[in-house]
């Protein structure tokens, strides 16, 4: 840690948290629209921009459909752009995440995880996020308050990027996260605006002929957004791709790069190996659920049980290769999932982390547990079930069944 | 420069480069395409154009070629005054922040039936109430053209769609044609009108005082298109003309809530005798052709009382101090 | 469309549009084209307003105007709105 920097403790929630790293961070324009558990990230920065505080331009758009596209709009013109939904405010966007993603704007959107209609649901679980996982956004999921402070300051470095040139969302806990107060360390105003530096544009061939930065401007007209027909839309597609395959590499060095300006780093930035390297038995989890699973598996270890925990903080892109590494030597592993897919074989997360790991000439017998749908706790005590099951299928080899569901009433 | 100093002649506009370039894939004689050419004359310095998802979108911008000498960005159907508000704000920042490289930049945004009437509505009404700097264009053919004739909003009462046809229950579209004037009005912006291209030098004129505004401005063109009304294509401007004489269509502005007619509307009231039956209007338009039989004719009969009646209504409220 | 269309690592990101309409000749959609008399055109410069192409050109210092036949599409706007009826739409 560079000595010279200094922090300080603030009493914050993660929505509070959010809204500060996004204020120092310079951003030029918000367009949002509040949702719940999310209020607090716009009313905050609109507090602000009330106080003089920020130059942010803040516009209260009248949906988040009309929030993202005034930021995918905003990022066009050249400038760096905020938003934050959860929910049906995400879903209500979701036309307009392939849109962004497609145009390659590097919008920030912070995403206070909550649950989906029907029925209705104000509290946390991962299916809004979820559901957008094809949308060619990066995904971040973060543990605690801290880690989505810094989160936000690191996310405007990856997705502007000019190899990544991405929409990047960072996923905290609704309610569990978002409401809850925490110490937060901060950077000063300084600092931060050091660490995200001025946006840099990559450039594009005009139709005039010229080379110049992508975005609107006068001097340089060009058209965004075109119809591509069956002929070039597939190639577009493809450079997403590519954009996705550098995010890998950027989130790692940018983890690194933030840890040596604060002490904090998050697992390589794409994952966190907690005690998996000697681990028999292993849970993979995302977002806050994985603080209480650490203490566990500490009682575990205590214990004599060699548990471990992969936190999966990276999403999107997949770490493919980070998760065979530290999965493949396991003898049983459970992959938590807050949300469900409905008709298929477990969870978005078990479905992706099973498939990393199909090709490994060895790899543990996995099973998927369905948790905290709708904002439900689990207990410690519950969790624990899980190891005590992976104990067991380490012994036997034999899978009761596949995918189970923690805490439901049969 | 003001509107009052904006002096402009055919010879003006015919020698000003065209910011609306030719090789798009247009309909030959669509109306519409007459429209932004024309309306794209009047720009007045930096203008970054922004478009909902349609014809005019379409034809102009199929990979990799474009038809726009102006930065343009389009991103989906219902959210035109999104896009500028967005455009609005970051230009805002930039200026905040002493990063801006012009004094002004103007922004349009253009939109057919879909992305005003119906599904841009709500976001159009959202970026007015914020009171983003912008002007807002809609190019009316009274359909959802670019899919394929479907029915909109926009879409006046009897005319045939896909989605409203002809049949022997029902004569065509039902519903009258929603008052998107009339609504933007009620939003008490400082300027809506309504325009025709077939009246340009009046057309030109309201897109300089919407772009004069320091807010947000509407504008509403009637523009025929021959495709889905089945019109011949070297009539589309022809009908436009006739859409104002039958006051079907007629043009006005709204300075601050204060309605006048303008002059080719102005004319008629003056001179009712010059005002044209609107059967010479519906005439000679395919989507209109099922109304010119025995059974449907007191259909022709209603559109024509209809028709008195909303001009009645616009006179009294032209008329009013 | 191209035979020698680009891969996906040499187009610019974000489908940014390369080249411009200009170069796509549209002129040859028509089925008739506009003829003028040029003993009745009084220059008035109508046609050159209303077409949607911007197929019409004035040329000031020829004192005429001018078609432009790889744009025109033939809708015959032109020989419609022209006041004087120089102009004529014949099969091409």
């Amino acid at each position: 840690m560079q000595k010279n920097v200094k922090q300080e403790t603030l009493g914050l929630n993660g929505d509070e948290a959010v809204a500060y790293a996004a204020k120092q961070c310079d951003v030029d324009v918000v367009a949002a629209y509040p949702i719940t558990p999310q209020t607090i990230i716009v009313e905050k920065f609109s507090e602000y921009v009330a106080n003089g505080e920020t130059k942010t331009e803040f516009v209260c758009t009248e949906s988040e459909h009309s929030a993202l596209t005034a930021c995918l709009a905003a990022s066009a013109t050249g400038v760096r752009t905020f938003t934050a939904s959860a929910s049906a405010g995400l879903a209500l966007m979701h036309e307009i995440l392939f849109v962004t993603s497609g145009s390659r704007a590097p919008v920030v959107m912070a995403i206070a995880n909550r649950a989906l209609s029907s029925p209705l649901n104000i509290h946390g679980d991962h299916s809004d996020s979820m559901a957008a996982r094809d949308s060619g956004w990066i995904q971040i999921y973060v543990e605690n308050a801290q880690e989505a402070y810094d989160s936000i300051i690191q996310a405007f470095r990856i997705a502007e990027d000019t190899n990544v040139s991405l929409p990047i969302l960072v996923g905290l806990d609704g309610f569990t996260l978002s409401h809850t107060l925490e110490n937060v360390i901060v950077l000063s105003d300084e600092a931060v605006r050091q660490f995200v530096g001025e946006r840099k544009i990559p450039a594009v061939l005009t139709h005039e002929g010229k080379t110049v930065p992508y975005k609107l401007d006068p001097d340089n007209p060009m058209t965004m957004g075109p119809i591509a027909l069956q002929n070039y839309y597939f190639e577009f597609k493809r450079q997403q791709e590519e954009g996705m395959k550098n995010a890998l590499k950027k989130i790692g060095e940018i983890n690194d790069e933030y840890a040596s300006l604060t002490g904090r780093s998050y697992g390589n930035g794409l994952i966190e190996n907690y005690k998996l390297d000697d681990a028999e038995i292993a849970v993979v989890c995302v977002g806050s659920t994985s603080g209480t699973i650490k203490v566990i598996v500490d009682k575990l270890r205590e214990e004599g049980i060699k548990a471990g925990l992969l936190r999966l903080r990276t999403f999107r892109p997949l770490p493919v290769e980070e998760l065979r590494k530290n999965l493949k030597n396991i003898k049983a592993a459970a992959v938590m999932d807050k949300s469900m897919s409905f008709g298929g074989l477990g969870g978005a997360v078990f479905h992706e982390v099973r498939h990393a790991l199909y090709d490994e000439p060895s790899h543990p017998p996995i099973i998927n547990y369905i948790y905290g749908l709708g904002g439900r706790d689990s207990s410690p005590s519950e969790l624990r079930k899980i190891f005590d099951e992976l104990v067991q299928i380490a012994k036997t080899g034999q899978i009761a069944s596949q995918v189970r569901y923690l805490g439901l009433r049969e | 420069m003001t509107t009052q100093e904006w002096k402009f002649t055919a010879k003006d506009i015919a020698l000003k480069p065209d910011l609306f370039l030719s090789g798009h894939r247009a309909c030959a004689g669509c109306g519409p395409a007459s429209v932004l050419r024309l309306i794209m004359k009047a720009t007045r310095g930096p203008t970054i154009v922004t478009e909902a998802t349609g014809c005019m979108e379409v034809v102009s911008s199929i990979y990799p070629y474009t038809s726009w000498a102006v930065p343009w960005i389009h991103t989906a159907f219902e959210n035109a005054a999104a896009n500028a508000s967005g455009i609005d704000a970051a230009l805002k920042a930039m200026k905040k922040k002493g990063k801006a490289k012009h004094e002004h930049v103007d922004i349009i945004a253009f939109a057919g039936d879909g992305g005003t009437f119906d599904i841009g509505l709500q976001a159009l009404s959202g970026a007015v109430e914020r009171g983003h700097d912008f002007l807002f264009v809609l190019y009316d053919n009274e359909g959802y053209m670019n899919t394929g004739i479907q029915r909109s909003g926009g879409t006046p009462t009897g005319a045939a769609t896909t989605t409203t046809p002809a049949g022997s229950v029902n004569p065509g579209k039902l519903e009258n044609k929603k008052p998107i004037a009339d609504i933007m009005l009620a939003h008490e912006m400082e300027y809506v009108a309504t325009a025709t291209p077939y009246y340009w030098k009046d057309l030109l004129t309201k897109v300089r005082k919407g772009l004069e505004v320091e807010g947000p401005a509407f504008l509403h063109v009637f523009a025929p298109c021959p495709r889905g009304w089945r019109s011949d294509p070297a009539k589309s401007i022809e009908y436009s003309k006739l859409a104002v004489e039958s006051c079907v269509f007629p043009v006005w502005e709204a300075v601050n809530g204060k309605r006048q007619l303008s002059i080719p509307s102005k004319l008629i009231s003056l001179a009712p005798q010059k005002k044209r039956p609107v059967k010479e209007y519906l005439t000679g338009q395919g989507r209109f052709r099922h109304l010119f039989t025995p059974q449907n004719s007191h259909i022709l009969d209603e559109i024509q009382r209809a028709t008195d009646k909303h001009w009645q209504k616009l006179l009294q409220k032209c008329e009013q101090p | 469309m191209s035979r020698n269309e680009k891969g996906w690592k040499e187009i610019s990101i974000g489908g940014v549009t390369s080249k411009s309409s200009t170069s796509f000749m549209t002129g040859d959609w028509k089925t008739y084209m506009p003829i003028i008399d040029l003993e009745k055109c009084t220059v008035c410069l109508t046609c050159v307003t209303f077409c949607p192409d911007g197929a019409i050109r004035w040329r000031p210092e020829l004192g005429k105007i001018e078609f432009d036949f790889g744009f025109c599409k033939g809708c015959g706007i032109c020989a419609n709105e022209c006041p004087t009826k120089a102009i004529t739409m014949k099969m091409e």
